[in-house]
């Protein structure tokens, strides 16, 4: 017995125990202790004449399983403070390190200036933090007073980290990230290979760069830039790039959480914890350099004001670099550069690996698709890569490479994501890191005549490649397309043809060009994809400044082109493009005209064959999945076919029309609408089937015709057995409960379509004398939804009649028929018997049955009350008072209602 | 009149259960209704109004931009892209729904259901029957848009080689039209999932509103998920989440990965969704 509501009841609650279970478990799966930060302030004393005092402000993340644990020093970008890096540093002592993150001095709440990383004063200052972790007892010690210890950082933290390698022994890795290795080489680059004397000011980055580290002016149009800066300092901070320790209040003793908000302009300003308010009582020199040392601040303006390096500014720069450094940095280092970064580009990346590599220490190199310009940070990857680097170097001492890791990585574009149409980074792999001059090189030839360009007075209007502090916005999400302009009249063009094969350029290409004319020019060179459409894209909107004194008999220079890793697909041009404005740099002011020309048609481009972009084939799933449901669907097909019958045919019964044997059906509250019903019908008989209302006449009929399925007993149609789509319900004619027609169809093509439907010939359905019957004349054109009652109900029995089938049955026959058709119905049915076919008809009008019927069976409540030849069933019950027997009389007699 | 005469299986003379409602039947059983002559008709109608809705709209293409409505004029191609991409989220997934949601539920609902089964035609071959005309007629909603977009495009913003969304790229007419083809194959494969709900559905309730509805409302639900990024890589697995996947067919470097696993994830649900359809219909009780 089945109950269908009471098992789909049972499934719901199932699934619901389940989708609750399954949520307790996700919220109270055990996770690993939590991790816990301690504020620290930690006094050091630095200084070139080690008298300065500064109070660095400090948090020390233990780790959180305890024990002794290598530490890690987590240092923060520019315009950042400690807890722009906390949710990195947080993540990383859950792996098993002993983190320390702190503001360096002039930011966040530590006192003291900015010394951009000086030897003097941050790199002193790491020392001594060194020295402190060495005093704890959570960090794993090589020797007394020598901790095991890593600095991992992303663009001033990355610097610092390089720094501190360089003067401090007792680091045992680092993995700076997205920063430099000549301050002054990035500011003032050229890219014709003179130096950064000759080269051309980064004049919107310095800006930022400086003001960012200055004051509370440049809260408004320093804003954006300093995200960019601040978001450079690590995989938390790029995440959320706008998020930076205000440090406004200064006087916190609650810093570990201290509040964050967005703009981290305000940050500074307040080293000696002067509230925001009093702000204007700042002195003219706090206004002008914020929290930059004097001397820095001096520097700055003089460069700024002129758009030239001083060999002094070089001096300072130079100091606070890697470069000045090479050779001292002999441990394992991880170095991540950013591919959008026309602040620090690869080629800084490229010379600090150099440096490293010299003196035989380990050195992996990643160029990741985000940077200073904005694009994707790829904050996770980052993490991964940087504490795997740590877990190799730090944890584990033999330094062997994890599976996995490769010497040189460069993230690709990895076509878009279809379901978020966000772009895909995959990341391509070497086991050899070749340099940004490319493992080979390959030769593009470029053509195009001299052209003339002008630099325009005081260098405006000025061509686009990227806007500092803005990249993020104007790039929108692609890693490759920026959006460049050029100015007509200050850019020489100059065209490779169409590339037969794709070419993949991994590295700085280079060009010969000549310059003529007099004086000196900024110039700056572009390499754009040309596809043919209207739009070229440069890309990572990078271009190459260089200087050049041009003469008549024209200046050859060789062009060191932006380091870049692009395919110029197979028919793309190699555009080279030469302008001499640019946004971002400082051009000189005085209007002039040179004519640029290519020296050699040669444009050399750097290939890295090693490097294998990994395969991305479709997920497993893709085709373990349809494959799965395909199976799980054929189960479900197959393990639940109709139930075959219980028994073969009775061929004792073929000529048998109906046998009904024990039928019971139980309704889904258990009560049974037929109970143990048996009854036959010989041939020839017209059997009426009575009982009141929910007698359980219908549910027969429909049991009959296989709609639903006895739950015991049979029925068997001419010694078939009835189950759904049985063969034999062919030879069954039927009307049940009311017409079903098609009501958009007019009557006869529903008789038609209805006959088509059987698939038996259209010869045998006898169509003519079921429509007499039917006798619908001109309505039988007209849709049936336009039909009375009546007409439905005589067209519902001649459909039933059509093929003439053996047994008619049919359920309340004369509903809605006028007396006239009653009688003429009457007439039918009789003949229709008479023909040796049986019709079964059921009914509640008890003198219908009587005129009707040559046998009975009454039924009440589900039950089988009576059967029999009406004239037996009449005859039997010969009335009390002596008039004729009644069939009204018999039938409540024998269901037993008083009359 | 003769008397029939049944054979040993009980057959009445002529029947044959393969024989049983002929696909040409439950065609013309299906097409004479209103709401299949008007969703066809909207379909059509539909590229004809967008083509006056552009002529009248002010002309705002200035050669560079690169949006795909913005390059619906460009040509017969780009605005068939274009109508394919604003009406396969929503449109074509109710006509869809219509014509397999409906398909089992009105029968019902008319009573003519029980007329067929008592026939008798076998519940899983009238099933089988009932889906291959529904999905022939999903199949064609989905591909008289494009293709009457096409001709409608072509005829108002002639025939032009395709202009790719984002970077401006060109792509021959010649190279683009198997490409289009395969789109139109993508955006069916995609509504399987709809139409297979729908079709569930429809041999579960005895109303076809609530078949269509409910169809539907996956699909409602569904692209709410979708728009939940909490969710994660859950959602690539959602019925709706590669629908847009052709775009990618379209680009210079075509990337199929997209599309792949979005005939993937239709082709498990559909499987399974409609198994359940054939083995509740086969025990079902019809009481309708």
């Amino acid at each position: 017995m089945t109950f269908p509501g009471g098992r789909r009841a049972l499934t719901a609650v199932a699934a619901l125990i389940l989708l609750v279970a399954g949520s307790l478990v996700w919220a109270f799966w055990p996770s690993g202790p939590p991790v816990r930060g301690q504020d620290v302030a930690i006094p050091v004393v630095d200084g070139p004449a080690d008298d300065q005092h500064v109070t660095l402000d400090a948090t020390f993340f233990p780790p959180p399983s305890g024990g002794k644990a290598p530490a890690v020093l987590l240092a923060h970008g520019f315009g950042g403070s400690k807890q722009s890096v906390r949710d990195e540093a947080v993540r990383l002592a859950g792996q098993g390190y002993a983190v320390l993150t702190w503001s360096a001095r002039g930011f966040g709440r530590s006192t003291g200036e900015i010394a951009l990383n000086s030897p003097d004063y941050e790199v002193k200052d790491v020392r001594q933090l060194v020295d402190w972790l060495a005093r704890r007892p959570e960090v794993r010690l090589d020797r007394a007073g020598d901790p095991r210890v890593g600095i991992a950082g992303g663009s001033y933290g990355g610097a610092i980290a390089l720094m501190a390698a360089a003067y401090d022994s007792r680091i045992d890795a680092i993995a700076p990230e997205i920063t430099w290795n000549d301050l002054a080489d990035a500011l003032f680059p050229d890219a014709g290979g003179k130096g950064p004397m000759n080269g051309v000011f980064k004049k919107m980055w310095a800006g930022i760069f400086f003001s960012s580290g200055g004051n509370g002016l440049s809260t408004g149009d320093g804003e954006s830039g300093l995200a960019a800066l601040a978001g450079a300092a690590g995989s938390s901070g790029a995440s959320d790039p706008g998020v930076a320790d205000t440090g406004t209040t200064g006087t916190g003793s609650d810093t570990g959480s201290g509040s964050e908000s967005r703009g981290a302009g305000t940050a500074s300003g307040s080293g000696t914890g002067t509230p925001p308010d009093v702000q204007q009582a700042l002195t003219p020199q706090q206004v002008q350099c914020g929290r930059f040392l004097p001397e820095i601040c001096a520097m700055y303006q003089t460069v700024a004001a002129t758009g030239r390096a001083t060999p002094e500014a070089l001096d300072l720069l130079r100091r606070s670099s890697p470069v000045s450094v090479a050779g001292k940095i002999r441990i394992p280092t991880l170095l991540i550069q950013g591919q959008r970064d026309s602040l620090f580009p690869l080629g800084q990346a490229d010379a600090n690996a150099r440096q490293i590599a010299a003196t035989g220490a380990p050195v992996e190199v990643a160029w990741i698709s985000g940077g200073h310009d904005g694009g994707d940070g790829e904050p996770d990857w980052v993490f991964d890569r940087t504490a795997s680097w740590f877990d190799r170097w730090l944890k584990n001492p033999s330094g062997a490479a994890p599976a996995g890791s490769d010497v040189f990585a460069v993230s690709r574009d990895g076509g878009r994501d279809p379901g978020t149409r966000r772009p895909t980074v995959v990341h391509a792999a070497a086991d050899a890191y070749p340099g940004i001059s490319g493992a080979t090189t390959q030769t593009v030839k470029l053509s195009g005549p001299d052209q003339q360009v002008a630099n325009p007075p005081g260098g405006s209007p000025a061509s686009i490649s990227s806007v500092p502090g803005f990249g993020g916005l104007l790039g929108g999400g692609s890693s490759s397309s920026g959006v460049s302009v050029d100015v007509p009249g200050q850019a020489a063009a100059f065209e490779s043809a169409p590339v037969a094969e794709p070419a993949r350029v991994t590295g700085s290409a280079t060009v010969q060009i000549k310059v003529y004319g007099t004086g000196d020019a900024a110039l700056f060179a572009k390499l754009y994809d040309s596809s043919g459409g209207p739009i070229a894209v440069l890309p990572d909107s990078l271009v190459a400044p260089f200087r050049v004194t041009a003469s008549e008999a024209g200046t050859p220079v060789t062009v060191t082109l932006p380091a870049i890793d692009h395919t110029f697909d197979a028919g793309h041009r190699l555009r080279l493009v030469i302008t001499t404005t640019d946004l971002g740099y400082s051009t000189p002011a005085e209007p002039s005209v040179h004519r640029i020309g290519l020296a050699s048609p040669d444009l050399k481009l750097p290939v890295d064959p090693g490097l294998i972009t990994p395969a991305t084939g479709p997920a497993w799933w893709t085709w373990a999945m349809p494959l799965a449901a395909v199976l799980i669907a054929a189960a479900l097909v197959l393990t639940r076919r109709a139930r075959p019958a219980k028994a073969g045919s009775r061929p004792d019964l073929a000529e048998v029309p109906l046998v009904i044997t024990g039928l019971g059906k139980r309704y889904s509250n258990g009560e049974k609408a037929v109970d143990d019903l048996s009854f036959r019908v010989e041939k020839g008989q017209v059997l009426g089937l009575l009982g009141p209302n929910g007698a359980g006449k219908t549910t027969t009929m429909r049991m009959l015709m296989g709609l639903i399925l006895p739950d015991e007993g049979e029925i068997r149609i001419f010694g078939h057995p009835v189950v759904p789509g049985a063969p034999v319900l062919s030879r069954l004619g039927s009307f049940v409960e009311g017409p079903g027609f098609l009501p958009h169809l007019s009557g006869r093509a529903n008789l038609e379509l209805y006959w088509e439907a059987t698939g038996r010939p259209p010869g045998d359905a006898h169509l003519d004398e079921a429509l007499e019957i039917a006798g619908l004349g001109g309505a039988l054109e007209r849709a049936v939804r336009t039909y009375s009652q009546g007409m439905r109900q005589r067209l519902a029995i001649a459909q039933a009649m059509l093929g003439l089938p053996d047994l008619l049955v049919l359920d309340e026959p004369t509903n809605g028929l006028d007396p006239p058709q009653i009688a003429e119905m009457r007439k039918v049915l009789k003949a229709y018997a008479e023909r040796g076919r049986t019709v079964i008809v059921s009914s509640h009008l008890l003198g219908e049955v009587e005129q009707t019927c040559s046998h009975v069976v009454v039924m009440h409540r589900g039950r089988l009350v009576s059967q029999g030849p009406v004239e037996a069933l009449l005859g039997a019950s010969v009335a009390a008072n002596g008039s004729g027997p009644r069939l009204e009389d018999v039938f409540l007699d024998l269901i037993g209602e008083s009359r | 009149m003769t008397a029939p005469v049944a054979n040993a299986q009980g057959f009445a003379p002529g029947y044959a259960p393969s024989k049983t409602l002929p696909l040409r039947v439950e065609i013309v059983r299906q097409f004479r209704r209103r709401r299949t002559l008007a969703m066809f008709g909207l379909l059509l109608a539909l590229p004809w109004v967008l083509v006056v809705a552009f002529q009248f709209g002010p002309n705002t293409n200035n050669g560079n931009s690169v949006r795909l409505s913005d390059l619906a004029t460009a040509g017969g191609l780009n605005f068939a892209a274009f109508a394919l991409s604003v009406s396969a989220s929503f449109l074509l997934v109710v006509a869809v729904a219509l014509f397999c949601g409906d398909t089992v539920a009105s029968e019902a609902s008319w009573s003519s259901l029980r007329y067929l089964l008592a026939a008798p035609i076998p519940r899983d071959r009238l099933l089988r029957q009932k889906l291959i005309v529904a999905l022939g007629y999903s199949a064609a909603a989905v591909t008289v848009l494009p293709l009457m977009a096409l001709a409608a495009g072509t005829l108002a913003f002639g025939w032009h080689d395709i202009r790719v969304p984002g970077t401006g790229e060109i792509i021959s007419a010649t190279d683009a039209l198997p490409k289009f083809a395969l789109v139109i194959g993508y955006a069916l494969v995609s509504q399987l999932v709809v139409a297979s709900l729908a079709f569930l559905l429809s041999v579960s309730v005895d109303s076809p509103l609530g078949a269509v509805g409910g169809a539907v409302g996956l699909v409602i639900v569904s692209s709410i998920l979708q728009a939940v990024e909490a969710l994660g890589s859950v959602r690539e697995f959602l019925p709706t989440f590669w629908n847009t996947a052709w775009l990618d067919a379209l680009s210079p470097q075509p990337d199929y990965s997209g599309m792949i696993k979005g005939v993937s994830i239709s082709v498990t649900y559909s499987a399974i969704l409609i198994a359940f359809a054939f083995r509740r219909f086969r025990r079902k009780d019809v009481v309708s």
